[in-house]
């Protein structure tokens, strides 16, 4: 079974988030960068699972981006990805993203392409849709559970206030949430290990841009916070109904 | 002209679907445009939709739709925006409309921005959206340059307006290509409202020191008409649901009101919970971080003052 695992860089959780004079780009000094959570923590891990399970079959992280991005790439070979993929492409939209990656794959031909259910970046969670309608694939999103039996998966995904459970044949594209898998911490030997695996650089095909980030800016401050009584919860009250008109 | 896909659950539209036909019915009016709606499947009166400016309501009625099927959806909607000539796509940024909205950008080859929370502009024919981006920390403007334009708008952003009446439903023919997922089993809450539409969210978090004393949290949220929702280490425990967590790896909301009891306020929790409107935040610890967020705060302990806010609420409505 072939498992392609589409991976994502992007700041830490905790950045503290600042542009740059004009406000058309993040400023960038300082801060450090990860593998996306969702992919990373979920989508590998689950794609790694599956095949020590089989005992066959090859896991392959995609990265589309800049030579800056190969150390992100590096620690997903170090979690036991057997080799990576870099599309050598800095920036892009979400649609431009998904046809470096649908180019790759089709190429290619896997039997299953994982997703993280979106970045905390750009929290758009589109490259997954994208990709599998270019591969015309189904895709699942925000899947939680993952059994293989064959070609045949059972997926369970969140949706709205519920979840369901459905069935699909591979090939197949799907989105991991939370549940999917546990984080793996990379050891001494696969850190060791993922400095020979193979890292192919491949040449970006032609793509169109059809979105642009114009600007972006900060959400005003916060006004400091209103400390209530605690032994007057009337006033709370008064306080959502009139001030804040929320009750 | 812009067109707005409804979404219906078994049938019948949710808030989600209004708030969208409002987004779409702003965005044409931006725009100088009409504004129409498509609904596929089942759907009880769905001329409803034209009271939050629909000027036509679309139906493809085909039985198979009652399931989604993001791959089956998306090939559909894309059919009618060509048959319709529409030029803007509004959908809703729930994990329907996100199954549906790559899918549709790349089959239309269209700019796409997801998760929009205000409606566009079209200054000097730059037709740009607004979204939060960095989980909430800061907003992004998106130009979209393709001739095709699709947005999805996130809940509880854009409260819907009613405008006009209902309109007449006529039905689309588009061919419903067969499905290759097989449904087996969906499970959703009965008698709640599902947290990212909820407008009242009552959480909590490791502060009620174990699951037998989340009693006085859901009296609060009962009288208050509220959903339930807990931190991710409350849920990592399995005092709480899984499907209750809020938070960067949960769910992310954006209430007009965000109640947290004992919930230290870890950045992750408030990527989650950042674009509430108001948020109340009760802890004993004067130093959680969480306080720096809030709107209100009540220093103290949350076995005291919750059931307190509870009688308080229970007064205020009997005015």
């Amino acid at each position: 079974m072939k498992l392609l695992v589409c991976v994502s860089k992007t700041p830490e959780t905790t950045t503290k988030i600042t542009f740059n004079g004009d406000q058309t780009a993040l400023d960038t000094s300082g801060v450090q960068y990860i593998m996306n959570p969702y992919d990373e923590w979920y989508a590998l891990v689950r794609a790694l699972e599956l095949k020590e399970a089989l005992g066959a079959g090859t896991v392959t992280i995609i990265n589309v981006g800049p030579a800056a991005n190969d150390p992100v790439i590096r620690k997903g070979l170090a979690i036991g990805a057997d080799e990576a993929v870099r599309i050598d492409k800095d920036g892009g939209s979400s649609l431009d993203v998904a046809q470096q990656i649908a180019a790759y794959a089709k190429e290619n031909s896997f039997d299953m392409v994982f997703f993280g259910k979106e970045t905390i970046d750009y929290n758009g969670s589109e490259v997954g849709a994208m990709t599998a309608e270019l591969l015309d694939v189904p895709f699942v999103s925000f899947a939680t559970k993952l059994e293989v039996e064959g070609n045949t998966a059972t997926i369970t995904r969140d949706i709205e206030g519920g979840e369901e459970t459905l069935e699909v044949a591979t090939p197949f594209a799907l989105s991991a949430a939370k549940g999917l898998a546990e984080q793996r911490i990379p050891n001494m030997r696969g850190i060791m290990m993922a400095k020979r695996k193979p890292l192919n650089v491949v040449a970006a095909v032609e793509t169109t841009n059809h979105t642009q980030v114009l600007s972006y800016d900060l959400p005003a401050e916060k006004s400091a916070v209103k400390l209530v009584d605690p032994e007057d919860m009337d006033e709370l009250v008064r306080l959502l109904s009139e001030e804040a008109k929320v009750i | 002209m812009v067109l707005v896909f409804a979404e219906s659950v078994n049938g019948t539209f949710k808030k989600a679907a209004f708030e969208a036909v409002t987004y779409g019915y702003q965005t044409a009016e931006v725009l100088g445009v009409a504004c129409e709606a498509i609904v596929l499947g089942k759907a009880e009166d769905a001329g409803v939709l034209g009271k939050y400016g629909a000027a036509k309501v679309h139906q493809v009625a085909d039985d198979s739709l009652n399931q989604l099927d993001g791959q089956v959806y998306a090939a559909v909607i894309a059919a009618a925006v060509e048959q319709l000539g529409a030029k803007v796509v509004i959908l809703s940024h729930t994990s329907t409309g996100k199954s549906i909205l790559g899918r549709l950008a790349a089959r239309l080859n269209a700019g796409s921005v997801p998760a929009a929370n205000a409606v566009p502009t079209n200054e000097g024919g730059v037709f740009a959206v607004r979204k939060p981006v960095y989980s909430g920390k800061a907003f992004a403007n998106i130009a979209i340059s393709s001739d095709i334009k699709l947005v999805s708008v996130t809940g509880n952003s854009i409260p819907p307006v009613e405008v006009a009446g209902e309109v007449a439903v006529s039905a689309l023919d588009i061919a419903v290509p067969a499905s290759r997922i097989t449904v087996k089993e969906v499970s959703r809450m009965e008698g709640v409202t599902p947290l990212p539409e909820a407008e009242l969210v009552v959480s909590a978090g490791r502060g009620m020191k174990g699951p037998e004393n989340w009693g006085i949290i859901e009296a609060l949220a009962e009288e208050l008409g509220a959903t339930t929702a807990c931190s991710r280490p409350v849920s990592d425990v399995g005092w709480r649901p899984h499907h209750e967590h809020v938070g960067q790896t949960g769910i992310a909301i954006r209430p007009n009101l965000y109640i947290a009891a004992g919930i230290s306020g870890a950045i992750q929790h408030l990527a989650g919970v950042n674009s509430s409107k108001t948020i109340v935040v009760i802890n004993k610890d004067p130093e959680a971080p969480f306080f720096k967020a809030a709107d209100y705060g009540v220093v103290g302990d949350l076995f005291d003052v919750v059931p307190r806010l509870t009688e308080a609420i229970r007064k205020h409505k009997q005015g």
